[in-house]
């Protein structure tokens, strides 16, 4: 085998990682897909007139992650084709760099930037600004079928983004999401800005997320300057992560309570989420983390008092969320609208390679805590939540499970943190080489990779959001389904599009 | 005569917005939130017949239209119907049709203006109306039927007449019951309300009515809105009457007795709205072929 392999938060020197033919390259990512390997993320890099390509695949039940690299022109044979959960990054990189996956069977732009490199994979004019949206959709014809289009301004208050439903009558016969609203260039701008403003970028990433990006970020760099965070500071690191979940997961339950129109959860979660955000605002000063996470260490302590402090709200707030849940989870009204609704196979959830609470609701253990730990998380986590109907009672479950995971993870960190020091100086990056992080975010896996120039400086930057991977099942999740059910569906897997974006 | 008139329409006027009121206080007090002043139907109407109309170049007189027969129905309606105790001012034998293809009307030219924007929501939202509608209409015949059956007549004025608390007590109370429960189902049916529709909803692909009235602004928003109180005051006088039946003798006491009840209804609706989740859409036919069946067996009861 021509892969390298290594663990999470691992280095790799790009000399150590052999250039293979992209036949064999192919080979290889397939050989690993049959052994049950997942694509975490496949990128290129420009190597001179030609592009690197890089592979990276989580083993989960080996708990390893391994790395392959190729290297073509101009066009390369897609893999979509055989390996359906690479068909967003081939389109990414093609709108990149220009590079076209030959034989892609749903090739179209993702995010109407314009290419990096002014050549463009669909031929359009590179001196003009591509318009958000501007593309071929799916169509379905015949008698009584219509196109429902919704977005990109919603009626709520909300990120835009494109979708279009072919219907017949009420039922959904496809449904094609198009975003790029929000794109930032946050992936081109990461290598040329300073180092010092590149933590604030990735927090904004998904603004919530910033704990998760920013961690994922702090691995990274740390990986590259061979330094490790003192204890401390990544035990604060995990609770603050955790409290991200927890106000992402109750305000994802209160925003399904408010879609079936189930008042009493609908408010009570809203305020409860407003809760643990200012749990962590009580660390950092920010309710949503931001300022906290730094490359080294954390910049903000908990002192024992206030972790004291923090306990005590704790068990007022843990009390309450108890009781919204149970009042949602325990009326037939609500579960008989959960129940069925919006279902996603294993089979498909697996091809597709989703991950965090979308995978896990389909029955696919996909954790990186457990399977990829880091920091704190290393044999403390021993508990991956699954459920196996793969509907949206099965994505609110698997919020309701982790709810009160977090809680008894947040309570124990709170009681003994480790002591010393919370900041430690990170040595320069090592040069030519390749950085990986893998961070189980609420919405599920964030894996950050960076590359080094020979002199030590980032040369390429790549994110992958779990939004990324996951607004394809929501597509999927509506096949079939009602019009009426598309709100419901969207809210349980609450995507970023900002996190899709970038 | 004309005394009577106005003043039916004046309770009518004055009391119908304040039930939206009453609703959102209750809902708001299950969910532990103070809540909008009860007024603010009223504020809100005053609010949007200051501002101005938006108008779409692609629509025509038809979308104009909807809103002011949204607003008359309910009041040509009221007139027909005995508020209470308090006799109807117009009524004839037969009058009960025209008040059940009154509301028709008004549904036809609402979905016709939602129709005439040429959006595909509301096109999506005019036809689920009146797919529901449809289904409603049986079970408000059938419970009319009953009272007819009751007492004899053809018109409101004696559907709902003096004799209801003496066949409350008679043979006919569960054929009563029964309709009693079905005539709720349609009022929550016909107002839009939760479990079969959520007028608080911003989610358009859910909606029912809300959606086809998205389009218009202003006083014509703030007449949909008031047609809307208007109506959910109208249907709620059958089910108050059918619960309260009492007749007093003394005007004042009745019209408190009427005016209670509707509030005591906005209350229950409230609660019906705080403690359920919307039925999912392809639910609500079934639910309301259910409370046809329902009817017709209380129909049954009472011809055996």
């Amino acid at each position: 085998m021509s892969a390298v392999t290594l663990k999470n938060c691992g280095l790799v020197p790009l000399a150590a990682l052999e250039i293979l033919d992209f036949c064999a390259f192919a080979a290889a990512l397939r050989q690993e897909v049959d052994a049950q390997g997942r694509i975490a993320a496949l990128f290129a890099a420009p190597a001179g007139e030609q592009f690197d390509l890089f592979a990276l695949i989580a083993r989960d039940w080996q708990g390893q992650l391994a790395l392959l690299r190729s290297r073509v022109g101009a066009r390369y044979p897609s893999l979509t084709p055989e390996l359906p959960q690479v068909h967003l990054f081939e389109r990414e990189i093609a709108e990149q760099y220009g590079l076209v996956p030959e034989g892609h069977p749903w090739f179209k732009p993702l995010r109407f930037h314009p290419s990096w490199t002014g050549r463009d994979a669909w031929g359009r004019d590179p001196r003009r600004h591509p318009l958000v949206g501007e593309m071929d959709y799916y169509r379905v014809a015949g008698e009584e079928v219509h196109e429902v289009a919704v977005g990109p301004v919603h009626a709520g208050i909300i990120e835009p983004g494109h979708f279009r439903f072919q219907c017949h009558g009420e039922q959904v016969l496809h449904l094609e999401i198009s975003l790029g609203y929000q794109h930032r260039a946050i992936e081109a701008q990461l290598p040329s800005a300073h180092p010092l403003a590149r933590v604030q970028r990735l927090e904004a990433a998904a603004g919530d997320t910033s704990i998760g990006h920013a961690t994922a970020y702090a691995l990274v760099c740390e990986a590259l300057g061979a330094t490790l965070a003192p204890p401390r500071a990544q035990t604060i690191r995990a609770l603050a992560l955790e409290l991200e979940r927890l106000a992402n997961h109750v305000g994802d339950i209160g925003g399904l309570a408010t879609d079936v129109g189930f008042l009493p959860t609908a408010s009570f979660c809203g305020r409860i989420r407003g809760d643990y955000l200012n749990l962590g605002a009580e660390i950092c000063g920010s309710r949503f983390g931001r300022g906290l996470v730094r490359p080294g260490g954390v910049a903000f302590d908990v002192e024992a008092p206030r972790a004291e402090k923090m306990l005590e709200r704790l068990d007022s707030m843990a009390r309450d969320t108890q009781g919204a849940l149970e009042i949602f989870f325990d009326s037939p009204s609500v579960l008989a609208r959960l129940e069925g609704t919006g279902r996603v196979r294993v089979e498909d959830a697996e091809a597709l390679g989703l991950v965090g609470v979308a995978a896990r609701a389909c029955g696919l253990a996909v954790d990186a805590r457990l399977h990829h730990p880091q920091g704190a998380y290393v044999d403390t986590f021993d508990h991956v939540v699954i459920e196996e109907s793969g509907d949206v009672f099965a994505r609110a479950r698997v919020r309701r499970r982790e709810i009160t995971d977090s809680l008894a993870w947040v309570r124990r960190a709170l009681r003994d943190l480790p002591g010393g020091e919370l900041r430690r100086r990170v040595a320069p990056p090592a040069a030519e080489s390749l950085a990986v992080a893998l961070v189980e975010g609420w919405r599920g896996e964030l894996v950050h990779l960076a590359l080094t120039d020979a002199r030590g400086h980032l040369s390429r930057y790549k994110i992958v959001d779990p939004s990324f991977r996951n607004w394809s099942g929501l597509a999927l999740a509506l096949r079939g389904e009602q019009i009426s059910d598309f709100p419901l569906c969207n809210k349980s897997f609450n995507l970023s599009y900002c996190g899709f974006d970038l | 005569m004309i005394a009577h008139l106005l003043l039916h329409l004046l309770v009518l006027l004055l009391f119908a917005p304040l039930l939206p009121g009453v609703i959102a206080r209750t809902k708001a007090r299950f969910a532990g939130r103070q809540g909008p002043p009860l007024l603010q139907p009223y504020y809100d109407l005053l609010r949007l017949w200051r501002k101005g109309f938006v108008l779409s170049r692609t629509t025509t007189w038809v979308f104009s239209a909807g809103p002011v027969v949204g607003l008359v129905v309910p009041l040509l309606a009221a007139l027909l119907l005995p508020f209470g105790a308090l006799s109807a001012p117009l009524s004839f034998e037969g009058d009960l049709i025209l008040f059940v293809y009154l509301f028709a009307l008004a549904r036809f030219f609402t979905a016709a203006a939602a129709l005439d924007t040429g959006s595909s929501f509301e096109g999506m939202g005019a036809a689920r109306e009146v797919t529901f509608s449809c289904l409603a209409e049986p079970t408000l015949m059938f419970a009319l039927l009953v009272l007819a059956k009751l007492s004899g007549g053809l018109s409101l004025q004696t559907l709902f007449g003096a004799h209801l608390p003496a066949a409350w007590g008679s043979g006919a109370g569960p054929a009563l019951g029964l309709i009693l429960v079905c005539l709720f189902v349609v009022l929550l049916v016909e107002n839009s309300r939760i479990p079969f529709d959520d007028p608080n909803t911003h989610l358009e692909l859910t909606m029912i009515h809300e959606v086809m009235v998205l389009d218009h602004s202003g006083p014509a928003f703030g007449m949909i809105l008031y047609g809307a109180a208007l109506k959910l005051m109208v249907l709620g006088s059958l089910l108050v009457r059918l619960a309260l039946p009492w007749n007093s003798g003394f005007w004042l006491f009745d019209l408190l007795i009427y005016l209670g009840g509707l509030l005591l209804l906005a209350v229950l609706i409230g609660v019906v709205e705080s403690v359920m989740a919307r039925l999912r859409l392809v639910r609500v036919p079934q639910v309301l072929i259910g409370t046809s069946l329902v009817s017709v067996f209380a129909l049954v009861l009472v011809l055996r």
